[in-house]
């Protein structure tokens, strides 16, 4: 499946003007706060009239204001979790899972019992939505959005409005939903941790545009995307292979760049996972250090050098075939001489990546 | 007490039973209509229609009923098309009476009932509708089971309204026995009769016991469907 989008709309003293590609998996649309994403989203689904724009997915035109054709949303089959849930109150969880079943095509499509199962909400289904927490709300909010048989998922910051204990709890099923039932999902984020989580494909917005788009790794290791998301929070992604736990605790991964140990995960051997490595965690030496307490130090070459409007310098480093940046100093950059080319060793501490920053595969 | 009433009086109340009924069931659904235009709709014309619709409500109830007898009567610019094309006569029928009835009853019906709709998110109409339903489909299955508990306590209302109905109906379909003698009007012409002053308190007290039904009623069921719609 292909999403095609293209954009132009004009409000207040914004004006939104985009052009993306959304391919199979999970694409993230990824911006600040009024960056546009949810005006992105809403002319997706049909519940935004753009001044211009055309949406075609999978070969059917949804919108081509040029050839004034705009179906209305419940034409679209554009599934759409909102960031509030929005469950009928009137209807109980099953009802409401069961809503769009009247409309949905009966070809094929995925069953109530796989659904349920899928996002545990089995005990839910004969209750009404007033009497449940807020991660269960949206739980069912995916079911409904999904059982409505859509052709694509449009998630708009779903996990927003949870706090970090449902955020976990959910997250590992939007992760078992991308990864089993090969539904597309156009997902809005303000989070790069659910971005680098969930992502195949990330569209970086600013101020209307798009500044960045492409393959989730690609997009995340490119230093230019760090004002965007943010210095602390810029960090490449990596895929690794659970390859053993040590008897002290560590978790031994197998990379694309070499081995890695990080503090325990919990999870099948061989089981793929994805490693956000934060920039600012990863250290660089231009020769392989000795009698340091980092247990990780993975040989690579520089690839690219962004430097900074202050003191410091974003490095993107290829290790294998995975992509790490680094977050350092200009003055360091200086020093070691750095330039695209050079050798380097990326020195990472095995308790910096964080457990909300370790995800299933995708 | 209900020995205590003569036939007239039996007559008086159960025309103005059938009278309120009609009038309540008959302009409901354009109340729910026009209180959904009102609330989610901006069209031209939108406070043209508010105006209208509240008139009743501002106007001398006898000013409403000469209208309605210009409009309806038999010589009326609509009451003679509709008698000589339909057949259908409003003018000293108590069809008029629940005519009567339902036009004075209608601002406080819409009122309800648009405050029930400006009280639904239309973010859950719009969940709807990404869900693949149709307009009228939303309507009928999450807007109108919202908005429900409105409708009873605007249908309610409008029932006790016409129940208590006078100067518009006898200025527009008078005061005949057995036809357009509503409970009001039976009161009003016990008490132009020398010695009727005890049948007209009979029909006082069965006023009284109607209009403290209807609310008590309007108010259980209210709450009994709010209870339905947010249970846990």
């Amino acid at each position: 499946m292909t999403l095609s989008v293209s954009l132009g709309h004009r409000f207040g003293g914004f004006s939104l003007d985009v052009d993306f590609e959304a391919p199979s998996g999970v694409t993230a649309l990824f911006g600040r706060s009024g960056s546009g994403k949810s005006t992105v989203v809403n002319a997706v689904a049909g519940l935004l009239r753009p001044d211009r724009g055309r949406i075609v997915i999978d070969g059917t035109i949804v919108l081509d204001t040029a050839a004034g054709i705009a179906l209305p949303p419940h034409r679209r089959r554009m599934g759409y979790v909102f960031q509030d849930g929005r469950l009928f109150p009137h209807l109980t969880v099953r009802q409401n899972l069961l809503y769009g079943r009247w409309f949905a095509p009966r070809t094929a499509g995925v069953e109530l019992p796989r659904i349920v199962d899928l996002l545990g909400i089995g005990a839910l289904l004969e209750r009404r939505p007033g009497g449940l927490s807020g991660g269960e709300k949206q739980r069912v909010a995916i079911g409904r959005a999904i059982l409505s048989n859509p052709r694509l998922l449009l998630m708009d910051e779903p996990l927003a409005a949870l706090d970090e204990a449902r955020k976990a709890e959910i997250l590992p099923y939007l992760e078992r939903l991308r990864d089993e039932l090969g539904l597309p999902i156009l997902y809005v984020s303000h989070s790069v941790a659910e971005v680098a989580r969930l992502a195949t494909t990330v569209v970086l917005l600013e101020a209307g545009r798009v500044v960045a788009a492409g393959p989730a790794a690609a997009v995340l290791a490119d230093p230019g995307t760090a004002p965007v998301v943010g210095l602390r929070e810029t960090g490449a992604v990596i895929a690794a292979r659970l390859a053993g736990q040590d008897d002290d605790g560590l978790s031994r991964f197998e990379t694309g760049g070499g081995p890695l140990w990080l503090s325990r995960v919990a999870a099948p051997l061989g089981a793929v996972l994805r490693l956000r490595i934060l920039a600012q965690d990863v250290m660089l030496a231009v020769e392989r250090p000795k009698g340091i307490s980092a247990l990780n130090v993975l040989g690579g070459l520089v690839e690219d050098i962004r430097i900074g409007e202050g003191p410091g310098a974003m490095v993107r480093v290829r290790v294998g075939e995975e992509l790490l940046l680094a977050r350092i100093t200009r003055r360091s950059v200086g020093v070691l001489g750095l330039a695209p080319g050079k050798p380097v060793f990326a020195v990472l501490k095995a308790v910096s990546v964080a457990e909300e920053n370790v995800g299933g595969a995708g | 007490m209900l020995d205590a009433l003569s036939a007239d009086e039996w007559r008086a109340v159960e025309l103005s039973l059938r009278v309120s009924l009609w009038a309540t069931l008959v302009s409901l659904p354009l109340g729910i209509f026009v209180a959904y235009a009102l609330a989610r709709w901006s069209f031209w014309g939108r406070q043209i229609l508010n105006g209208l619709v509240h008139l009743p409500l501002i106007l001398p109830p006898v000013v409403t009923g000469y209208l309605l007898l210009l409009t309806f009567g038999r010589k009326g610019f609509v009451g003679q098309y509709l008698d000589q094309w339909f057949g259908i006569v409003f003018a000293f029928r108590w069809t008029g009476a629940a005519l009567a009835a339902s036009v004075m009853a209608f601002p406080l019906m819409v009122r309800a009932i648009r405050l029930a709709v400006e009280a639904v998110d239309p973010k859950l109409e719009e969940a709807a509708s990404t869900l693949g339903a149709p307009r009228l489909w939303v309507f009928a299955t999450v807007t109108l089971p919202l908005i429900l508990p409105g409708i009873i306590a605007g249908a309610i209302l409008a029932f006790a309204k016409a129940m208590g109905e006078f100067g518009a109906t006898i200025t527009f379909v008078s005061n005949i026995p057995g036809q357009t003698q509503t409970l009001p009007s039976a009161i009003y012409a016990f008490l132009q009769v020398p010695g009727g002053e005890p049948q007209a308190f009979r029909l006082v007290l069965v006023s009284i016991a109607v209009a403290m039904a209807a609310l008590l009623l309007s108010e259980w069921l209210s709450r009994a469907v709010a209870r339905r719609i947010a249970g846990g």
